[in-house]
């Protein structure tokens, strides 16, 4: 086993559940609880695949997966901003839909064959970083790349600026935020959109960059569920997220390796001996999540800390309270 | 801000409904499935599938023949089953979306008195069915504990925590059935002997032939059973007094003085427990061996029946009846995704539909604003009638 191998795809995979998680943290932030990640994604990466297959061009296939996954996330802010419907409900149908409808799009794309994927390179000089290089900025995906740049970003943009001050505003305490001016419904419909568009391209870089190819439902595979609970798991912060992602994406990767080698530090490896094993090696990133919403949800109540104070909460203009 | 509703002519009005008339709910259902029908046609019919041979398909295949509606019937016990785990749960607010994973683990627990076994060789049938049906209650229980232990105990949410314990009862059915329980490598157990199987209509054939190939099984009364004892636990017990409290206003629940942890594990017990029963019904009563994806995703639908049914657990049964008509159908149906995206459209028309429960909704003109008195969104100079909205119904 290649440990700095493994340690590399797990980032790429990671950086999977990193978009979807970003983007679910700004909807969270201005207090929409979006559970359709999963169908969202799984939308994007039909949508962008299929673009990329008809057109040949990998980055129009981004483009439309961002689109398509910030559509579908619409249908969710119309019914629970405007409607005002139980979030959680709408979160489900979204998942429901999307799952149904990437499965009805992608009818016969499994067959589409080789496409031409988003570049990868290596980052000259921090490549050469020992350790860290090879495994984070060697040969990657520019996803990869686009991620580092993006939970900077998103921290910088929720902590340090107006529009941001104006997100977290409206996610803890709506009717003030009105008060002084801030559009509650506008904001909330665009941090939705913003957060469907960042699971689209979870799903693009699925299809179009890590793990190419179609395979219905499978091919996001509970990821965009695994990506909510990493939200609560960050306490909303992206680089808590970013941290999830990647260890996470390092445990699935590392779970994988492990099925090959005979012996794995001079002890008969029981995956390979008898391959039933391996199962319980399939459940270990599942319980780690488990493990991690334990760890965070006892961390967020120690410190007080959790959930914006307004999620899940419809905001109705005019009424005071909850 | 104001750009964004700027652009829209008019506006929502929403004012709060004091009281709804008594045939508005079911109405409401009909012209959501109706419409959902209607956009899921509009939908295959721009993928290039003609809807209404679709439909016709769907109505044929399930409803066509005294033979297609025992496999509606069929198709249907499990999601009696899981749709009343999930109504009870989420009657009281608590979002059990795990009734697939408790329905793998009820499933295994059965299978594992059989192939273990846990019980003696020469054990009557009936023995044997009865302790196959409480293991395989206890095994979806102890299964829905678990997200109830960590949602009372360190407030995870149960969402997410079902959903990765779906994921792991998968892996752990995979384990058995590829592992120590495995017929020849095939990823299936041996079948059970006869003992173990549910008794079907069609067991009557040498006396009655017309009854020959008609597949409905004992689970269907142990389905509607179930419906009628959840019925009597929440409708007409103090216990589902508790729950309906907590799920309607939880802090007046509390300062009833009504324990909500205790409720939220005995809640999350027998709704895994019913989502057991189902996994149960489904390896004595159908496959009749323990094998890999013996569920097309019950648990999952079942989460669409619980709300269509409105958490009321009689109108489960017609609504599973439904959808195990469009489960059945949906097997031939081409694309393969069919069936899963009109499920996601009715849920999503049925929440839709919901908004003309609570409100009276109006759409009001808005004249047109000059962009600086647009600041904020529908500022109240708009329009008096788009002001404001105060309360929100029950």
């Amino acid at each position: 086993m290649d440990l700095q191998l493994i340690m590399a795809a797990g980032i790429a995979v990671g950086t999977i559940l990193l978009f979807a998680a970003v983007g679910e943290i700004l909807a969270e932030r201005a207090g929409v609880l979006n559970l359709g990640v999963e169908g969202m994604m799984l939308i994007g990466a039909v949508v962008g695949y299929a673009t990329a297959v008809s057109t040949g061009n990998p980055w129009l296939g981004v483009v439309t997966a961002m689109l398509a996954g910030g559509l579908l996330s619409l249908l969710h802010a119309i019914v629970t901003i405007t409607l005002r419907a139980d979030q959680v409900v709408s979160g489900l149908a979204l998942t429901f839909l999307g799952t149904g409808l990437a499965r009805v799009l992608g009818e016969g794309l499994s067959k589409a064959g080789a496409i031409s994927l988003l570049p990868r390179f290596s980052i000259p000089l921090l490549s050469d970083i020992p350790v860290l290089g090879p495994i984070a900025f060697t040969e990657q995906s520019i996803m990869v790349y686009v991620g580092y740049l993006l939970v900077p970003a998103t921290w910088y943009w929720i902590n340090r600026t107006r529009p941001g001050l104006h997100l977290r505003a409206v996610g803890e305490e709506p009717a003030a935020a009105d008060a002084l001016g801030v559009g509650v419904y506008a904001t909330r419909y665009r941090y939705v959109f913003i957060g469907g568009m960042l699971s689209g391209l979870a799903g693009a870089t699925i299809t179009l960059a890590v793990q190419p190819g179609w395979f219905g439902a499978l091919t996001v595979n509970g990821r965009g569920w695994i990506a909510v609970g990493l939200v609560i798991f960050a306490q909303w912060s992206p680089f808590r997220a970013a941290a999830g992602a990647y260890l996470f994406g390092a445990v699935v990767q590392l779970t994988l390796a492990m099925q090959l080698p005979p012996t794995i530090l001079g002890f008969p490896n029981p995956f390979f001996e008898y391959h039933a094993n391996t199962f319980f090696l399939e459940m270990l990133p599942y319980a780690l999540v488990l493990l991690a919403l334990v760890l965070g949800s006892r961390e967020a109540m120690r410190k007080r800390i959790g959930a914006p104070a307004a999620l899940g909460v419809p905001y109705v203009r005019g009424e005071r309270g909850r | 801000m104001s750009a964004f509703r700027g652009g829209l002519p008019f506006t929502l009005r929403l004012e709060p409904r004091m009281e709804a008339s008594r045939w508005l709910s079911p109405a409401l259902t009909a012209a959501a499935l109706v419409v959902a029908l209607v956009i899921s046609g509009a939908i295959l019919a721009i993928v290039g599938a003609d809807p209404v041979r679709v439909y016709l398909h769907i109505v044929g295949s399930s409803l066509g023949s005294i033979g297609a509606i025992s496999d509606t019937l069929v198709k249907s016990t499990p999601l009696i089953l899981t749709g009343l785990a999930c109504a009870l749960a989420f009657r009281m607010r608590l979002w059990n979306i795990g009734a697939e994973g408790q329905l793998l683990l009820g499933a295994w627990a059965a299978s594992a008195v059989v192939l273990v076994p846990l019980v003696p060789a020469g054990t009557p049938g009936v023995i044997i069915l009865a302790v196959m049906l409480v293991a395989g209650f206890l095994g979806g229980a102890a299964w829905g504990l678990i997200p109830g232990f960590l949602r009372s105990k360190f407030g995870v949410n149960e969402i997410i925590a079902t959903l990765m314990l779906n994921s792991i009862a998968f892996a752990w059915i995979q384990y058995w059935v590829f592992g120590p329980w495995t017929e020849g490598g095939f990823q299936m157990t041996e079948q059970f002997p006869p003992e173990a199987w549910l008794p079907r209509l069609s067991d009557l054939a040498d006396a009655i032939p017309a009854l020959r190939g008609i597949t409905v099984h004992a689970g269907f009364l142990v389905a509607l059973a179930a419906a009628f004892v959840v019925w009597l636990i929440v409708e007409r017990s103090a216990w589902g007094y508790e729950i309906r409290l907590i799920g309607d206003n939880p802090r007046a629940a509390k300062y009833a003085g009504i324990g909500i942890a205790r409720n939220i594990l005995l809640v999350f017990a027998v709704s895994g427990g019913l989502a057991g029963i189902a996994g149960m019904a489904e390896v004595s009563g159908v496959v009749h061996r323990l094998q890999d994806n013996f569920s097309p995703g019950y648990g999952y639908t079942a989460i669409i029946i619980a709300y269509l049914a409105r958490f009321h657990p009689l109108r489960v049964v017609p609504v599973a009846i439904l959808f195990g008509a469009l489960i059945l159908a949906g097997r031939e149906i081409q694309p393969s995704g069919v069936p899963g995206m009109i499920q996601g459209i009715i849920l999503f028309c049925l929440i839709a539909s919901e908004v003309f429960l609570r409100f009276r909704v109006g759409v009001v003109r808005r004249p047109p604003v000059p962009p600086a008195a647009a600041v904020g969104a529908a500022s109240p100079a708009t329009s008096p009638a788009a002001g404001p909205v105060t309360g929100e119904g029950a």
